[in-house]
């Protein structure tokens, strides 16, 4: 596979995909509406994930018609991804949508391919638990047990857990009623953590032993891969919004933005967050195609560039906003948050370089 | 026309022209009259007006069929920029006068464009051509001119009116580099070569013939071939760690000995920063094929500057001792190059000629006003000399 043979542009479905979410989001995802979440008012997000899942059918994406979903591919998801992340969605899509969901179907069992059938519907959310930064296979005895620093739980209605068997590590599905799920004050709020307790032993098993660490693998290399999308969409809300500021920002008589101290900065952005853009895209198109060593490439290259390009241009913004940018009434904070909780979440960029480092022989 | 076609077409001329049998010279005349010169110029200038994106095709092809080359690297100026400028601008004369020694290799193109006193401000230039009869009498002098040494023509921009504003007064001309009044010195570099030279221009005569637009039309014919240069630049595509990158991929492999976790990550960082560049060519690529214009050309450039000055600055320290020494060829010996080589050369080299990756063709510094003003929309940069008649411009 070549890059060549991934497309890294919109294509016209992807066009209309892209136009769906955004006017859907505009609608109702409002910075305004986003920071309640950091007042103690989650309201949002239920509203909002009704609509994207089921109204939209956005949480079936990654998985095909056999088993109830769009049958459309990582690429679409990258997409949406794009969008939420420009919107700072408080959705769990890249937790159940993608993280839970390629977990599953890696190696569903019956009752794992009953579970698809929900998620693809709407109508029911997954999360794994895991603790974040989630980076490897971490399973659990089977005992009652707590998980820190679990993110997508508080939304989810099923958990998907990792256990240790003699036979290997089988990811069973506990109820979320059955489990004690304590809100976490989070850095980002937007994706809020929680603190699990649970006892394995109340699930049913979706994931077989002997597939289990594997699939638990293809979670968290999907959530890495596709996060990096996300974190485009951070990137060029800081980057269109702060260059728009730019422009019509007076101080000694002249827009701020004719300031080639601060233009040259812009333009370096601007160039950082191309490539981020064509990086995600590609990682997304490989996950797509299902190559094993590509994929993996693609997506630590894209997730070691887009984790900290993301920050990057979330700090230029604050940074060239003014004081207004340090303000809680301003939007850029919450992508600051944002991209600083998802540089660390699926494994810190210097992570992912080491573990380039060992497939392309450095 | 269709890959197929083409293939065809250039089977059919390989069965006519046996590469074995075939003296090069007459090879490479029957090639450019056949149209399998570069097929996306118009027949009868080296083309086919065929797509730009059946170029590489044709090349592989003469590639593998062993055929004689025209020696690209010796002309790249002349290949990729005065060729698509005359073809642009030039009368039907110049093109029947110019094309085909070009291409065929036999006349090698310099550029005089930049002068001590106008380099980022090129519209600024100072060279005079003055018309006497039906020739332009030229004096002045120009800097940075690669490979001037080697050449038969430069293409040239000189001012012709004074009084107007400087972009308003210049014109493009095709200047001939054996006229007596043109004087070429090398100009040796931090590299210990000279593969710049000086170009001292003294009462030249250029026929009005061999001017290229019209007369004040010489900053739009410029701009031609800047764009050019940086397609160039930019569009090339390259095979995952291809370029530096892959030279200096090589020395960490070769150099077990200094390796360490520093030296690693930020390795490891450069190979990440060229992946990227490398697949936001292949996406600048996808959208130029589907008409939509791309002015990330200027960020491209940006990119691959720094990135090429970081490798070969990283590639000195994997390579520890070997990295002190300058061994290559004479050492610092001035010597006049054919051609640059920017990756097949000593490290010591590679180092110190990237330093100029952020220079020639643009500084990084006018490609970040360029990408903030014409792609972001940011205000201009402040003029005082836009509007005024050259020569009242202080210098």
């Amino acid at each position: 596979m070549s890059a060549a043979e991934v497309e890294l542009l919109d294509n016209e479905l992807d066009a209309d995909l892209r136009a769906t979410v955004r006017s859907f989001l505009a609608e109702r995802c409002g910075p305004a509406d986003v920071v309640k979440a950091y007042d103690g008012d989650g309201s949002l997000t239920p509203v909002l994930w009704k609509g994207l899942s089921a109204e939209l059918g956005l949480a079936g994406l990654l998985i095909p018609e056999s088993h109830g979903g769009a049958g459309a591919s990582a690429r679409e998801a990258a997409v949406v991804l794009e969008e939420l992340g420009r919107s700072v969605a408080p959705v769990p899509f890249l937790t159940s949508a993608v993280v839970a969901t390629s977990v599953l179907l890696a190696a569903p069992t019956e009752k794992g391919v009953e579970l698809l059938g929900g998620l693809a519907a709407g109508e029911r959310t997954a999360a794994l638990v895991v603790p974040l930064p989630a980076t490897t296979v971490q399973p659990l005895e089977a005992v009652e047990t707590e998980v820190r620093s679990v993110a997508g739980a508080l939304e989810a209605d099923t958990l998907l857990v990792p256990v240790t068997t003699p036979a290997g590590v089988e990811v069973r599905a506990v109820p979320a009623a059955h489990a004690e799920i304590t809100p976490v004050s989070s850095l980002d709020m937007t994706r809020r953590l929680a603190d699990v307790r649970l006892d394995p032993a109340a699930g049913e098993v979706v994931v077989a032993a002997e597939d289990g660490a594997d699939a638990v693998r293809s979670g968290l290399l999907a959530g890495a891969a596709l996060m990096a999308s996300e974190q485009v969409g951070v990137a060029q809300w800081c980057l269109t919004t702060t260059v728009e500021y730019l422009k019509v920002r007076r101080q000694f008589g002249r827009i701020v933005g004719g300031y080639q101290a601060l233009k040259h900065r812009l333009a370096d952005l601007y160039t950082s967050v191309e490539g981020a853009g064509a990086a995600a895209r590609y990682a997304a198109g490989a996950l797509a195609l299902g190559d094993a060593e590509e994929t993996r490439i693609a997506t630590h290259v894209a997730a070691a560039y887009c984790g900290d390009l993301a920050v990057t241009a979330a700090e230029e913004a604050v940074q060239l906003h003014g004081g207004i940018g340090m303000t809680w009434e301003h939007p850029a904070h919450l992508y600051l948050k944002r991209a600083k909780a998802d540089q660390i979440a699926y494994g810190l960029p210097g992570l992912h370089r080491d573990r380039l480092g060992a497939i392309v022989d450095i | 026309m269709t890959p197929e076609e083409l293939r065809g077409q250039v089977e059919a001329f390989l069965a006519e022209h046996p590469v074995a049998t075939t003296e090069p010279s007459a090879f490479l005349h029957a090639r450019y009259q056949a149209g399998l010169a570069w097929v996306a110029f118009p027949e009868g200038q080296g083309g086919l007006g065929a797509s730009r994106a059946l170029q590489p095709l044709v090349s592989d092809l003469f590639e593998a069929a062993g055929a004689p080359d025209n020696n690209p690297r010796r002309n790249g100026i002349g290949l990729g920029m005065a060729a698509p400028t005359i073809l642009a601008y030039g009368t039907p004369e110049q093109k029947a006068r110019f094309l085909e020694p070009l291409w065929c290799g036999e006349e090698i193109w310099c550029q005089l464009f930049s002068e001590p006193g106008a380099g980022s401000d090129l519209a600024g230039l100072a060279t005079r051509a003055v018309l006497d009869g039906d020739e332009w009498v030229v004096n002045g002098q120009k800097v940075w001119t690669s490979g001037a040494h080697n050449a038969d023509f430069a293409i040239l921009v000189a001012r012709t009116d004074p009084d107007v504003p400087k972009h308003r007064g210049l014109t493009y001309f095709l200047c001939d580099m054996h006229d007596p009044g043109v004087e070429v010195r090398p100009l040796r570099q931090i590299t210990g070569e000279a593969e710049f030279n000086e170009v001292f221009l003294t009462d030249v005569r250029i026929p009005d013939a061999h001017r290229l637009g019209a007369v004040g039309q010489g900053w739009e014919v410029a701009n031609a071939t800047l764009n050019n240069e940086r397609v160039a630049i930019g569009g090339a595509a390259m095979p995952r760690e291809g370029g530096m990158l892959g030279v200096v991929a090589e020395s960490w492999r070769e150099h077990p000995e200094n390796h360490t976790p520093e030296l690693r990550d930020r390795l490891l960082k450069l190979w990440v920063e060229s992946e990227v560049a490398r697949l936001t060519g292949a996406r600048l690529r996808q959208k130029l094929a589907v008409g939509q214009p791309g002015p990330e050309g200027s960020a491209m450039k940006l990119t691959f500057a720094k990135v090429n000055q970081q490798l070969t600055g990283l590639d000195l320290e994997l390579r520890g001792e070997e990295g002190l020494r300058y061994e290559d060829g004479d050492g610092w010996a001035m010597v006049r190059p054919e051609h640059v080589d920017f990756g097949g050369r000593d490290a010591v080299y590679r180092y110190l000629r990237a330093k100029g990756n952020s220079i020639e063709g643009g500084t990084s510094e006018i490609l970040r006003n360029i990408v903030a003003e014409r792609v972001l929309g940011l205000p201009g940069e402040h003029r005082v000399d836009k509007d005024v008649s050259w020569k009242a411009i202080p210098r």
